[in-house]
């Protein structure tokens, strides 16, 4: 056992764990406040895989703006905790459940039973995960996309505030 | 089982693992923000696939890939929480059960 190993063991049962913690809490602030925890671990994952930049990213983006931008909404809503649908066990949930786990077990069939070949982390995976690199690539080859995406947000944040608005004539 | 590295299946087996959990809370919950934290979740475990394929294969496309649908998100993220926002304005709910008016 090496620390890569135990590294990515313990990301991999935080991340896993959190991520149930946020399916199954009724109370949507634990809900938000796993998910951060879910965040965190996976940019810890993304550090294993020597992606500095989209580590940083991961925790600047996700658990910083987008999770404060949730919280802040729950917050105003005031919800409290979700009330169960109707009865205690119902159909709808132990179906997706059930269907769940054959997803899972179909999924970890397919991708343990058939080795890739790949073992080892490729050697210039550290120099493409470097900020520069990722600038370098992103403004030479994606620079349409790049150019796209801020008309995508600029759209995102004009539809925000119509739909947040109370009255769009005032 | 003698591991010295991680084997790339390793990294796709946790992804679909975190997907299919986010899958479950979209279907069984009914809580209009926690199905879209549960998207979220459902993104980065694709994330996980592309950087894990990014650093296995050297090839840099997988980390541009991120990076977009990281911008997505966010983009995403604004719109659904005003819909949130909004939806709670006109029937006082986020349950999506509630809001039935378009259910045939």
């Amino acid at each position: 056992m090496n620390i890569q190993v135990v590294l990515f063991s313990l990301l991999a049962v935080v991340a896993i764990a959190t991520g149930i913690l946020l399916v199954t809490r009724r109370n949507p602030v634990s809900a938000a406040v796993s998910l951060i925890m879910h965040f965190f671990a996976l940019a810890g994952l993304y550090l294993t895989l020597q992606a500095q930049f989209i580590a940083a990213v991961q925790i600047l983006v996700y658990a910083g703006a987008i999770m404060v931008l949730v919280v802040f909404v729950i917050m105003l809503l005031n919800l409290g905790k979700e009330d169960a649908l109707q009865e205690k066990f119902n159909p709808r949930t132990a179906l997706a459940i059930a269907m769940s786990a054959a997803l899972i077990m179909q999924m970890l069939l397919a991708f343990l039973s058939a080795p890739t070949g790949f073992n080892e982390i490729a050697p210039s995976a550290e120099k493409i995960g470097s900020p520069a690199e990722i600038g370098n690539v992103l403004f030479s080859g994606y620079i349409f996309p790049f150019e796209a995406i801020s008309l995508l947000l600029l759209a995102a944040v004009l539809g925000s505030i119509i739909l947040a608005k109370r009255n769009i004539e005032d | 089982m003698n591991l010295t590295s991680i084997p790339l299946e390793y990294y796709l087996a946790l992804s679909s693992i975190i997907f299919v959990i986010g899958a479950t809370g979209v279907i069984t919950r009914r809580n209009a923000i926690i199905i879209f934290m549960c998207i979220e979740m459902m993104l980065n475990a694709v994330n996980l696939t592309l950087v894990a394929f990014s650093a296995y294969l050297g090839d840099s496309a997988g980390q541009m890939f991120v990076f977009f649908v990281m911008a997505v998100a966010a983009a995403e993220a604004a719109v659904g929480l005003a819909i949130v926002l909004a939806l709670f304005r006109s029937r006082q709910t986020v349950y999506v059960d509630e809001v039935n008016l378009m259910k045939w």
